[in-house]
């Protein structure tokens, strides 16, 4: 017998909780407990109060099982709103990434040129590296990544995605 | 407002919120809330604290208590294996939609995190067993968060929530206002069902050919007064009635539209009404796999509603056409409203019982006799006989004992059938037994058990004695773990790995030496004076009812079979599966 796995989308979710302790937890064990899986999670307090926080879950899935994420999701009691942007229609998606290069003559050069090309600014300087900080969506900022690859690539921390919906709307 | 230790703010918070029993056991770390307690009973409190065995007990006779009575079941357990030792029926909870609030005690607040002695992650370890929990780090608010934890627990789809105290809480001051009703920021769930959805669901009632309505224990958590909705709803369609194990007592199993349980012991008239419907309308049920069996050939050719509370539950192994999110109790009266302000008729279903009628006359749950040793269906079916007119609370243990019972034991009521059934958790029926009958003083109440089961809690045979509960235990003895035995003969060919019941105690000395009445059945001819002995004692009895040993239970649909694929007779079962088959639970 053979385990087989199902077709899988990818979807990015925004989920606005209620800022209370193990609220991380309660999302994130919510998945491996149910066997969902997660690509990228962020999370910070969104509101002046620092009361509610948005989390924001890029996660794959056939479209029965994403029905039953958002399901479960909504049915956490910390849990205000569960909107699956992807679903939903148009939205904005981004990450940052902070990228060290470290490297000499050509190299440098060149990285110096393509961060350019990419409209990462430098935030850190030496005269043996830098730290690039990039922002865009996930493909751009693999590609750069993959780039630097070449030219010095020392380590990489990435936010993951955060989302939001276009128009004048909230999700 | 004066300012009070946490121990006295929760203790007043209970009080306030209409708890008289609490099911614990103490130690180090809810030390000051049992100084609570009592000081608060010696000041003319009513909150009876039930001192039970172990931790799992508490919870399971939370549990009985809760199922028996509607009310919220309510525990007190120390932190660490306290704690720990409570997961079991916490979780059996969840799984069975349990109203119930756990308190437990936590080091103090400075220890936390250092592996303190009897520490545990109380909090991490129950989130995701409950349906909510909450660390209190402060007395100031101690008191909201109970009340919350009882809305929580009780409301939508009941469940357990874990409150952990750590003892610096426990002690330190705090103020305590008593709440008005509790309004959730976040949690609102949603009761009433929406009126397009009712319309649409009356339209497809009215032109069904073939319903079934298929109910579960939502509609017992609904309350008794769905149970009268459901008897209206089924006289004014006329379609015939089957349950869950959970929801059995929602409809009378006496009535002539009830088809019997459905699913994996389920009747075939039930499972094979729910294969050759064309409406099945779900209320406060949740398409269990031991219900649906095989998912790609579960009722082909209906249409499919789903009354339920908790969203999560449609669509989640079965496809629905129309989901109604409500409960069971509202979706109906609204339905019934709907109905008979369109002054529908009732439908013509007689080709449809004509069929039921035809699938009815296998007799699907017949089972051959014997004058020399005890069936165990003939046992259950004399413990019904003879004890329907007392309309018996009966609990079970899990395993065959459990499906015979609610195979032949009819109940006409809700709130009289006590079961583990999401979590199939052996070792239930007798401290439920116990947290029912504290419930019910008056009510005959019997454990219906295995002697393999019985086994996993009987410690608890003292908390009975302590009480001066009269609870019943009757062990169906087949000296097999039978259900484990009747799967290891129907997939391993019969090799028995570790199903036998070995070294038995004398459950007949067992039960005297903590002050019970034991009696012993051993042949047909003693099963009635026995069982009628058992009744007419006015105290705890367990019977040891030594039944034939290799007997299984019949119908069945094995692992990975539709419901057109029942085994009927023992002569059907081949012994061996596929790895698919073998491979689902």
């Amino acid at each position: 017998m053979r385990i087989e796995a199902e077709a899988a989308e990818r979807h990015t979710l925004s989920v606005l909780v209620d800022n209370e302790p193990g609220i991380l937890a309660r999302i994130a064990g919510l998945f491996t407990a149910r066997g969902y899986n997660i690509e990228s999670l962020t999370v910070s307090e969104i509101t002046a109060d620092k009361a509610v926080s948005r989390i924001t879950i890029v996660t794959s899935a056939s479209p029965h099982v994403l029905e039953q994420v958002v399901a479960q999701l909504d049915r956490l009691v910390p849990v205000h709103r569960v909107t699956d942007l992807t679903a939903a229609g148009p939205h904005v998606e981004r990450e940052l990434a902070l990228v060290k290069v470290a490297g000499v003559g050509e190299h440098r050069i060149e990285a110096l040129r393509l961060g350019e090309v990419y409209r990462a600014r430098v935030v850190d300087a030496t005269t043996g590296s830098f730290v690039f900080e990039v922002t865009g969506g996930t493909d751009k900022i693999d590609k750069f990544v993959e780039l630097m690859g070449e030219l010095g690539l020392v380590e990489v921390a990435r936010t993951g995605v955060v989302a939001i919906g276009r128009g004048r709307e909230a999700a | 407002m004066t300012d009070k230790s946490g121990a006295d703010i929760l203790v007043e918070a209970l009080a306030d919120l209409g708890v008289e029993m609490v099911f614990g056991y103490p130690g180090g770390a809810v030390l000051p809330i049992y100084d609570a307690l009592f000081r608060h009973n010696a000041q003319g409190g009513r909150i009876r604290h039930i001192l039970v065995r172990h931790e799992q007990a508490a919870t399971h006779a939370a549990e009985g208590y809760a199922r028996a009575t509607g009310k919220p079941g309510v525990v007190l357990v120390t932190s660490g294996p306290g704690a720990t030792n409570a997961i079991t029926g916490i979780t059996d909870a969840l799984m069975d939609s349990i109203p119930m609030v756990v308190v437990t005690g936590q080091v103090p607040t400075a220890l936390i995190g250092t592996d303190a002695f009897q520490e545990a992650d109380t909090v991490g370890i129950t989130r995701h067993c409950t349906k909510h929990n909450y660390l209190v780090k402060t007395p100031d608010r101690l008191g909201e968060v109970i009340h919350e934890a009882f809305h929580i627990a009780t409301s939508g789809r009941p469940g357990p929530v874990v409150v952990d105290i750590p003892k610096d809480v426990q002690v330190a001051t705090g103020g305590y206002r008593r709440p008005g009703p509790v309004r959730h920021r976040t949690y609102r769930p949603a009761l009433k069902p929406d009126r397009a959805g009712t319309e649409a669901l009356a339209d497809m009632l009215a032109a069904a050919e073939r319903p079934v309505l298929y109910t579960g224990g939502g509609v017992i958590n609904a309350g008794p007064a769905a149970s009268q909705l459901l008897r209206e709803l089924q006289r004014v369609t006329g379609a015939p009635v089957t349950s869950t194990l959970m929801g059995l007592g929602c409809f009378p199993a006496s009535h002539d539209a009830w088809l019997g349980m459905l699913g994996m012991h389920g009747t075939y008239e039930a499972n094979m009404a729910m294969h050759g419907a064309d409406l099945i309308v779900a209320i406060g049920a949740r398409f269990d796999d031991r219900v649906t069996g095989r998912l790609d050939a579960f009722s082909p050719d209906s249409r499919k509603v789903h009354i339920d509370i908790d969203r999560s539950s449609v669509n989640k192994n079965v496809r629905v056409d129309l989901a109604i999110i409500a409960d069971a109790g509202y979706a109906m009266e609204d339905l019934l409203r709907v109905w008979k302000s369109r002054q529908h008729p009732r439908p013509d279903l007689a080709d449809w019982w004509n069929r039921i009628a035809g699938w009815r006359a296998l007799d699907c749950l017949a089972y051959p006799t014997s004058d020399a040793e005890i069936m165990p269906q003939a046992a259950v079916r004399a413990l019904h006989r003879l004890t329907r007119d007392r309309a018996p609370i009966v609990t079970t243990e899990v395993g065959q004992h459990q499906m015979w019972a609610a195979q032949h034991i009819g109940f006409d009521q809700p709130n009289k059938w006590l079961t583990s059934g999401g979590l199939g958790t052996m070792g239930y029926g007798l401290p439920a037994a116990i947290g029912a009958q504290l419930g019910h003083p008056n009510a005959l109440v019997i454990d219906v058990a295995g002697e393999a089961s019985i086994q996993m809690n009987i410690q608890e045979l003292a908390t009975a004695s302590q009480y001066r509960l009269p609870v019943k235990v009757f062990i169906l003895n087949n000296e097999y773990m039978g259900m484990v035995r009747q799967w290891q003969e129907l997939t391993y060919e019969g090799r028995y790995a570790e199903s036998y019941s070995d070294s038995l105690p004398d459950f007949v000395k067992l039960a005297e030496a903590y002050g019970w009445k034991g009696i012993r059945i051993e042949r047909p001819d003693e099963l009635e004076a026995g069982i009628q002995a058992m009744i007419d004692h006015p105290g705890p009895v367990m019977v040891d009812c030594l039944v034939s040993k290799q007997v299984n239970c019949f119908p069945m649909i094995p692992s990975g079979a539709a419901h057109t694929d029942m085994i009927l007779h023992v002569s059907e079962v081949s012994g061996v599966m596929d790895d698919h088959a073998r491979a689902l639970v």
